[in-house]
């Protein structure tokens, strides 16, 4: 960070998280931290927080930032940006950009980039193997020591089941944590969408809820298997949850994230023919969202990973075969379930801030977000009082469109600290 | 049914037009050989079955008879319903070398009548054409004149002339209606 | 009598999914008088005179193409050919773009052909000009049922309604068995499907009414249509069945095999066939058969459908 961070009071705010509730004070932050609350000026910025709600910033353990290679899609200056307007304060990003980030320079070069990027703070994944080929492994032990905090192919199945054997060996050692992206590839086939009656009547290809489960089985046996720490990436269905369910029951050291689309939307979304909605795992049934939302409110899904996939606009016009997989959701995620679970009573605020928080940092093996003097100034300041609708074209991310674009949501970021400076204000 | 301004044909009207007509078509093409009635979809069908019973009747041999669609001959697309009907066109002769008369039961703008000469000369080359119509009710738009007709009736444009038919509408008569009442 | 009327105006024929036995009534009535043009001295209609029909095929099939194209010509329209391979359409060019290219040069008509299911329907919500669906991935083709519907009550005089049609092959990817099942069960048939359990559809899918039977006998008895579908030697590879023999020695449609349907049973195909695979090659050739005749109604089922999407109430030209 180039400049010094401001002391800063956040006047009349109720300060809370997904564990605690301090009640209405005023938060004063200064050299990047959390000084305290209700101390005496001077401040160098006051900010009026009254009816609003102050809490740790989020944590995604899963999005896509596109650079090196893609940076049409989103580069780390827009996607850290879009973050930071998304209430995050750090993300993981993934690791299969052109060329794949498989090696210690490239995760070096990504951290000392987003260095100066005002935004959310990058901690990088690197690939689990060479080229996201599924063939040879990268090389862990010196990834992490460059930064690397998670090995993942995602985007791409592990195929071979024995490379994810010895991956897993390598990073239980290191206390390294393995994302999966689950699926069956040759059950998965060609599939563009869910395989159901909505498939079969719209006439495309569909994929089975049983590829991603029995790749979610493997992933799990193995993590019991090595005792490395296995995160399953974007469940989609109850068949998975049950195996994940089972797993956890016996002790395995496995995690798993929803995505805020598999929380909101459904197959019936395809029906039009429009492939914003086409995602991987694809969108599921009304029971699966069902299944999704009773796991992720009682706790047995560890975290929302928004699996923030941005994509130009005209490669999302294209047909349902060739258009590519993804939805650029960072920004509104956290709305979108205070609308679609807290509004409704399905689960209370303090418990979504959990999902946002404590639990991806659990998954990851990091402290736990706190609100403690001297805990890291990673804020956001949340509106629940009053409804904004999402208006693609004031995103920071690149891909300014979205399927929930008209919807009228509560809980948007007001404005994002990471590291005691603000590095987003809603205008 | 909408509310008639006038009666311009009665039932009885309508029969003596059709028998002179009847009586010219002979005398023009010198009796009934190679003589052919083709009626335009949908009233002319009918006008073309009278007028080709009583040249039967008259001359003791039936002419040859036929029934003509012209909604692909169209000019006027739009005014065509919700979607298009198009009926068969039945014309069981071969047109070449006969002297065929067309009939209709208004002549208005003209453009029915050359859509129905084109469908006609499509199918072959006639002799002659020559059109019959029971109603010519003026405001031609194309340089064309039946060579039969019952009845030359002056009308306005917002006019309209209704021919009801009993093989169609239960009744014969031809009446003048106002076109806001006509729908 | 009085001829069938459409109910709606239509601008598109994406599917059937829309469409009421009515409105298809209408389309099989004047596809009726198309046949009759095509039958005289002159085979052209001034009809779509001044209309402007754009051919975009995004997979190769030149005789629909041309099916279409003569369809379009024989009512005096202009047609503009974009095919995979031969114009901007290899280029990279999005489909979007394309359909806005050909928009700015006053296209009236879109027909479109693509591997992707709904890209006609994309085409259709992108432009508020007629689009006919020519086969969308494994989704639909309306005029290919248009034409089989047509060919099968020219060749018996009588409606397809409270017939049997059985529907025999890789039902699972067709789209030519999803379109007639739709559509024969729109006019009142009854439907079966027929094949390897691998290739029927696997959730439903199919209009309601349709009978999935994996035995061949049992699907044929009192049968008045059947329709045997292309075998894909590629489904083999995806371990659908062990090779084309073993699919013929079940499913092959052979005059034996039809012992138990009606005795006036028609064999339709939509074409190319494998003879010997999925159809015996002198009941393809037998007067049961009316693969010929399919062909030939192709023309003018197309001819209806472009006039009735053409013209009509805001008919542009």
């Amino acid at each position: 960070m180039t400049t010094q961070p401001l002391r800063t009071a956040i006047r009349g705010v109720h300060v809370m998280n997904g564990t605690e509730d301090l009640g209405v004070r005023t938060a004063v932050l200064s050299d990047g931290r959390i000084e305290g609350y209700d101390l005496d000026g001077p401040f160098d910025v006051e900010v009026d927080g009254s009816g609003l709600v102050l809490t740790n910033a989020f944590i995604d353990p899963h999005v896509h930032l596109r650079e090196p290679g893609f940076e049409v899609k989103e580069d780390l200056a827009s996607g850290l940006r879009a973050a930071a307007a998304g209430g995050f304060g750090t993300v993981v990003s993934m690791a299969n950009t052109d060329p794949v980030i498989d090696n210690p320079e490239q995760v070096r070069g990504l951290l000392e980039k987003a260095a100066d990027i005002p935004g959310a703070r990058l901690r990088p994944a690197a690939s689990l193997t060479f080229g996201l080929k599924g063939e040879r492994l990268t090389d862990a032990a010196a990834l992490q020591e460059a930064g690397a905090v998670m090995l993942t192919d995602d985007g791409i199945p592990v195929a071979d089941s024995d490379v994810m054997r010895r991956a897993c060996e390598w990073a239980a050692d290191l206390g390294l944590v393995v994302q999966t992206h689950s699926e069956d590839p040759s059950l998965r086939g060609a599939g563009v969408m869910n395989e159901g009656a909505v498939s079969e009547r719209l006439g495309l290809p569909g994929n089975p809820r049983e590829a991603e489960a029995v790749m979610v089985f493997r992933d799990c046996q193995i993590a019991a298997m090595t005792g490395a720490r296995v995160h399953i990436a974007h469940v989609t269905c109850r068949q998975a949850l049950d195996v994940v369910r089972w797993f956890k029951a016996q002790g395995a050291p496995v995690t798993c994230e929803v995505t805020p689309q598999h929380l909101t939307l459904t197959d019936e979304a395809l029906a039009a023919f429009d492939p914003m909605v086409k995602v991987a795992p694809p969108l599921r049934t009304a029971g699966d969202v069902e299944a999704l939302t009773e796991a992720f409110v009682a706790g047995e899904v560890d975290c929302i990973g928004t699996d923030h996939a941005p994509h130009t606009l005209d490669e999302k016009r294209q047909d349902m075969l060739s258009a590519p997989f993804g939805i650029a959701n960072i920004e509104v995620a956290f709305p979108l379930l205070v609308e679609t679970l807290v509004q409704p009573g399905r689960m209370t605020l303090q418990a979504l801030l959990h999902r946002f928080q404590h639990g991806p940092a659990d998954v990851m093996g990091w402290d736990a977000p706190s609100l403690e003097p001297g805990s890291p100034a990673d804020l956001v300041l949340l509106n629940l009082n009053d409804a904004r609708t999402v208006e693609p074209h004031t995103f920071l991310s690149k891909a300014k469109f979205s399927p929930w674009e008209g919807d009228a949501l509560h809980g948007w970021p007001v404005q994002t600290w990471v590291g005691g400076r603000s590095v987003f204000e809603r205008g | 049914m909408s509310d008639p301004k006038a009666t311009l044909f009665t039932a009885d009207e309508i029969g003596r037009a059709l028998t002179r007509i009847a009586h010219e078509i002979i005398e023009r093409n010198k009796g009934s050989e190679r003589l052919a009635l083709v009626g335009v979809h949908t009233r002319g069908v009918p006008i073309a079955e009278r007028l080709a019973a009583r040249i039967a009747d008259i001359e003791g041999r039936e002419p040859a008879f036929g029934k003509l669609d012209i909604t692909l001959y169209r000019d006027d697309l739009t005014e065509i319903a919700l979607q298009p009907v198009v009926k068969r066109t039945e014309v069981p002769f071969d047109v070449s070398g006969m002297n065929v008369v067309l009939c209709d039961d208004v002549l208005y703008t003209g453009r029915t009548a050359r859509a129905a000469l084109d469908a006609l000369v499509d199918m072959g080359r006639p002799n002659v054409i020559q059109y019959a119509v029971l109603i010519d009710r003026g405001h031609r738009e194309l340089p064309i004149r039946a060579d039969y007709v019952g009845k030359n009736v002056p009308t306005r444009r917002d006019e309209v002339v209704k021919v009801r038919l009993t093989e169609s509408d239960g009744a014969d008569e031809v009446l003048l209606v106002d076109r806001k009442d006509a729908l | 009598m009085s001829e069938p009327q459409g109910s709606k105006l239509i601008r598109t024929l994406l599917d059937f999914d829309r469409f009421t036995a009515d409105d298809v009534r209408a389309i099989l009535n004047t596809t009726d008088v198309m046949a009759q043009v095509l039958e005289r001295p002159v085979k052209k209609v001034p009809a779509l005179q001044g209309f402007t029909v754009a051919t975009l095929f995004y997979e190769d099939s030149t005789r629909t193409r041309l099916s279409f194209e003569r369809a379009a010509r024989a009512q005096s329209a202009d047609v503009m050919t974009f095919s995979k391979g031969g114009s901007s359409v290899s280029k990279g060019e999005s489909l979007r773009d394309t359909v806005a290219t050909l928009e700015a040069l006053a296209v009236d008509a879109f027909v479109v052909r693509h591997p992707s299911a709904g890209a006609a329907h994309q085409v259709a919500s992108w432009t508020d000009k007629a689009v006919i669906n020519a086969g969308d991935g494994r989704r639909a083709h309306p005029t290919q049922a248009l034409l089989d519907v047509a060919t099968y009550e020219r060749s018996v005089d009588a409606p397809v309604e409270g017939r049997k049609l059985v529907i025999v092959g890789d039902v699972a990817h067709s789209r030519v068995a999803r379109s007639n099942a739709a559509l024969w069960r729109l006019l009142g048939a009854d439907v079966t499907v027929c094949g390897p359990p691998t290739l029927m559809p696997q959730h439903g899918g199919l209009p309601e009414g349709v009978t999935v039977e994996t035995r061949l006998d049992r699907a044929l008895d009192g049968a008045h249509a059947v329709m045997a579908l292309r075998l894909q030697q590629e489904r083999m590879h995806e371990a659908r069945f062990a090779s084309p023999a073993a699919y013929a020695e079940q499913y092959q449609i052979t005059e034996a095999r039809l012992a138990g349907a009606q005795d006036d049973v028609k064999v339709l195909h939509p074409g190319p066939m494998n003879r010997g695979v999925e159809i015996d090659g002198r009941l393809a050739d037998g007067p049961q058969s009316l693969v010929t005749q399919q062909v030939a109604m192709g023309l003018p089922v197309r001819m209806a459908v472009l006039y009735h999407l053409l013209v009509g109430k805001g008919g542009s030209a």
